[in-house]
């Protein structure tokens, strides 16, 4: 069981991310993350891959981690938090230390494609820990080029916009279909914009015995080319275009929990960055018509897919 | 600082970051109009330093040594209490 | 001081010892995959965990990356964290040996040496731990069974000591000594648990005091780190000395950074590491029957390299041939004749050294072939300085 959050006010005071971190102005990432961290116990050890978080909150002497935190690689970090929960479980059994909850942090790089066999590994052994992606949408850290989480027709260093090409050709893996194909018992998407929903989805996590995972949208000023102030506005439309449906899985069971009846336009949400530019022209009308049906037709999906698994009830 | 110095393996202790100040980042500041504010707390929510700073019984400030001058906070306040201006 | 223990002898091959030894020293996490031929190992651990013989946690993980991965993740914990591998393994994990050894991470690893594909070969050569010799991890070679498990069992120590902090290997060769069933006289739990005691780091991943592991260096202080590895690396010559002390102690056993045979009196000496150091010992005592003056300079521990002890033992040689499992394309000799050679050079000693490549890829090595070798020493002014790759079909 777990407590859910009511309101603001009742988060603690003292901060897990300290400032003076080199994240952007505007870093949707480090939202998450503090969000994240807020909804979680104080004693929660953090794993962290190699991507713009890492690299940002620890430059030698600095760290901005109130929290015992880790990194070592690009695509192990759901390995590293296998062997923390595997060293906490033996001297806790030896009378040495306590377990403690473990979050992972991994952008969509150290996820979706070098990460995803650590992450498939440790969900398989059934460690527990929380997985949360933080999904910009490209290889922010390293000059933003594409990965498995860059959208259809987004433009980025390694998906350019020409004569030839209209930014990616190929598709966002389903990175939480990919997760509840392992059987987890719980796996969700989030956005910072909804933090209630976000926040109560960490502690509902937290509180599963076993691997789970969420998967949050951290809108990058730089890469998806907008003003920095606008970064919760960008969650936002994500969530109210259905470009980003929130919802859970929880033991099986699929549910919308921010479901959006009325959804706007994906055109709000495509002109309001720089890396859609290209999709509003004329001449880029089928693309647009194609990526507008794959949005609706992701929604009806996820709806389909509640109505039926509801039926089938918990495990 | 001589190699004899440096911490073990680079392991440093957590939260000294805030000993670095980012305030040369920002090209505006948010100005949080006090009588507007309702302390819904928001802002501070959305910060992604964070840079605005909760108090008992007082209403949230903004910590100018860190703040980046994003303007999520003017954005996203509800009551329209923050002002993003200029630096001098 | 313990008393020495009196143990029977039991008959176990390499993989065996090994497992044994971690049965033995209270190991809080091993995380480990399995491959040709180090799978005995991991075999032999599951059934001590099916049977509650094993106090700590197995990890089956799904890669030798994730493999040493999690080893890390465990020994930031504050944990005692092993792990074993061979060949590709090795090679796979190659990244995360450098990030164990930065981050001073004591973690202890056998590895049945491999050769490396392509082309694809089970048998042992030491092409694979040479390819990570510069990870910066303590490497010691073992020349039979018996000293496998006691120098697994001396690698925690070592590597756990405050002053050093680094993480080591034990490499013997695979199916040769791996599933080579020898005597070995294994101490009693309690002697082995007392000689390992219990790991105490002073740096770890605790809420109540939280630090961070990994951060990122700049060029100006990246230098200072590695520097800081140097000094712990040639730390562990002396810690080594004290450990072995420890060990003799309660084993009665011990092997020295180097085992020499006869080079106080030598002409002619082979250098070697591994367990061709017990045929070219064989060989050595032949040709001294037969009037010959050889000797035999076995290297224990190879990272760090115990160059003045190696010189001291050398310095009376009319030549020395030193032998490499493994092959360094294009380099001007094998790694561990590059190694002596350097040493003689620093040490301003003008012996000539053949430089001597065999068992490559588990090409077999004999005592006929160790007399050969030995042959060649005699011959060293008319033998050029490039590897003679012995054994070769030409």
């Amino acid at each position: 069981m777990y407590e859910p959050i009511k309101g603001l006010k009742e988060l603690p005071m003292e901060e897990p991310l300290s400032p003076g971190h080199r994240l952007c102005p505007g870093c949707g990432a480090s939202i998450v993350v503090r969000q994240v961290l807020l909804a979680a116990p104080n004693d929660v050890v953090v794993a962290n891959a190699t991507g713009c978080l890492e690299v940002s909150t620890a430059l030698y002497p600095y760290s901005a981690w109130n929290r015992p935190w880790i990194h070592s690689a690009f695509e192990n970090a759901a390995a590293v938090a296998s062997g923390i929960e595997s060293g906490f479980k033996a001297l806790a059994r030896k009378g040495e230390g306590r377990e403690h909850p473990i979050i992972v942090f991994g952008g969509d790089g150290g996820t979706y494609d070098i990460g995803l066999q650590a992450l498939s590994g440790a969900i398989e052994r059934g460690h527990r820990f929380l997985y949360v992606c933080y999904d910009n949408e490209a290889y922010m850290n390293t000059g933003i080029q594409r990965s498995g989480g860059t959208p259809r027709y987004a433009w980025t260093t390694t998906t350019q916009v020409g004569s030839a090409r209209l930014g990616k050709v190929e598709i966002k893996k389903d990175l939480v279909a990919i997760v509840v194909a392992h059987h987890v018992p719980y796996a969700a998407t989030a956005s910072a914009s909804n933090w209630k929903d976000l926040m109560n989805k960490v502690r509902k996590a937290l509180a599963k015995d076993g691997p789970t995972f969420i998967h949050v949208l951290a809108p990058c000023t730089r890469g998806w080319r907008f003003d920095a102030a606008k970064t919760i506005r960008m969650s936002k439309l994500a969530v109210e275009t259905r470009f980003f449906p929130l919802y859970e899985v929880d033991d099986g069971v699929y549910r919308i929990t921010v479901p959006v009846t009325y959804p706007k336009p994906v055109e709000e949400y495509l002109k309001a960055q720089g890396r859609y530019s290209h999709l509003l022209k004329p001449e880029a009308s089928a693309e647009l018509e194609r990526l507008k049906k794959e949005v609706e037709s992701n929604y009806r999906r996820l709806e389909k897919l509640s109505q039926f698994t509801a039926q089938l009830g918990t495990s | 600082m001589s190699w004899k110095e440096l911490e073990e393996g680079a392991v440093v202790v957590g939260g000294t970051s805030a000993k670095y100040d980012t305030k040369g980042w920002r090209v505006t500041r948010p100005v949080i109009d006090e009588a507007k504010c309702t302390n819904c707390l928001l802002c501070w929510i959305y910060c992604p330093e964070p840079a605005i700073v909760r108090h008992e019984g007082a209403k949230v400030t903004v910590d100018y040594e860190h703040c980046k001058g994003c303007g999520v906070c003017e954005s996203e306040c509800p009551v329209r209490a923050v002002t993003m201006v200029r630096e001098p | 001081m313990t008393e020495v223990q009196k143990v029977r002898p039991v008959a176990m091959v390499g993989d065996e010892a090994v497992a044994e030894a971690i049965r033995q020293c209270d190991v809080d996490v091993v995380a480990a995959y399995p491959i040709t031929p180090q799978t005995i190992i991991v075999e032999r651990l599951a059934e001590l965990v099916a049977n509650g013989e094993f106090s700590g946690e197995f990890v089956p993980v799904e890669s030798e990356h994730s493999a040493m991965s999690a080893c890390l993740g465990a020994s930031a914990t504050g944990a005692r964290v092993f792990t074993a591998t061979s060949s590709q393994g090795l090679a796979l994990m190659h990244e995360m040996l450098y990030n164990v050894a930065g981050m001073r991470l004591p973690i202890v690893m056998a590895v049945a040496n491999r050769a490396l594909s392509a082309p694809l070969v089970l048998n042992a050569d030491h092409g694979d731990m040479m390819g990570s010799r510069d990870s910066g991890w303590i490497q010691v070679y073992a020349e039979n069974v018996e000293e496998i498990y006691d120098r697994t069992i001396q690698l925690f120590r070592l590597s756990e000591d405050p002053r050093v902090m680094l993480p080591s290997t034990i490499n013997f060769e695979g199916f040769i000594l791996s599933h080579d069933v020898e005597r070995v006289r294994p101490l009693s739990d309690e002697a082995v648990k007392g000689f390992v005691g219990r790991p105490k780091f002073k740096r770890k991943l605790d809420p109540s005091d939280p630090a961070t592991f990994g951060a990122i260096a700049t060029p100006e202080n990246y230098y200072e780190f590695k520097m800081q590895q140097m000094e712990a690396m040639e730390t562990a010559l002396t810690v080594f000395k004290d450990v072995e002390a420890a060990f003799e102690a309660i084993s009665g056993r011990r092997y020295g950074a180097v085992s020499a045979y006869n080079t106080d009196t030598a002409d002619y000496v082979a250098v070697v590491n591994g367990c061709t150091s017990g045929t070219m010992r064989a060989a050595a005592r032949l040709l001294d029957k037969e009037g010959g003056r050889f000797g035999l300079l076995a290297v224990k521990l190879y990272r760090p390299f115990p160059a003045l002890e190696i010189i001291s033992h050398l310095k009376g040689a009319k030549a020395v041939v030193v032998m490499d499992r493994s092959v360094s394309p294009g380099a001007p000799s094998g790694p561990l004749a590059e190694d002596v050679k350097s040493a003689l050079k620093g040490a301003r000693l003008d012996i000539p050294v053949i430089s001597v490549v065999y068992g490559i890829g588990g090409r077999d090595f004999s005592v006929a072939d160790g007399r050969r070798v030995f042959a060649m020493a005699e011959h060293a002014a008319s033998i050029g300085p490039e590897p003679v790759m012995y054994g070769v079909k030409a």
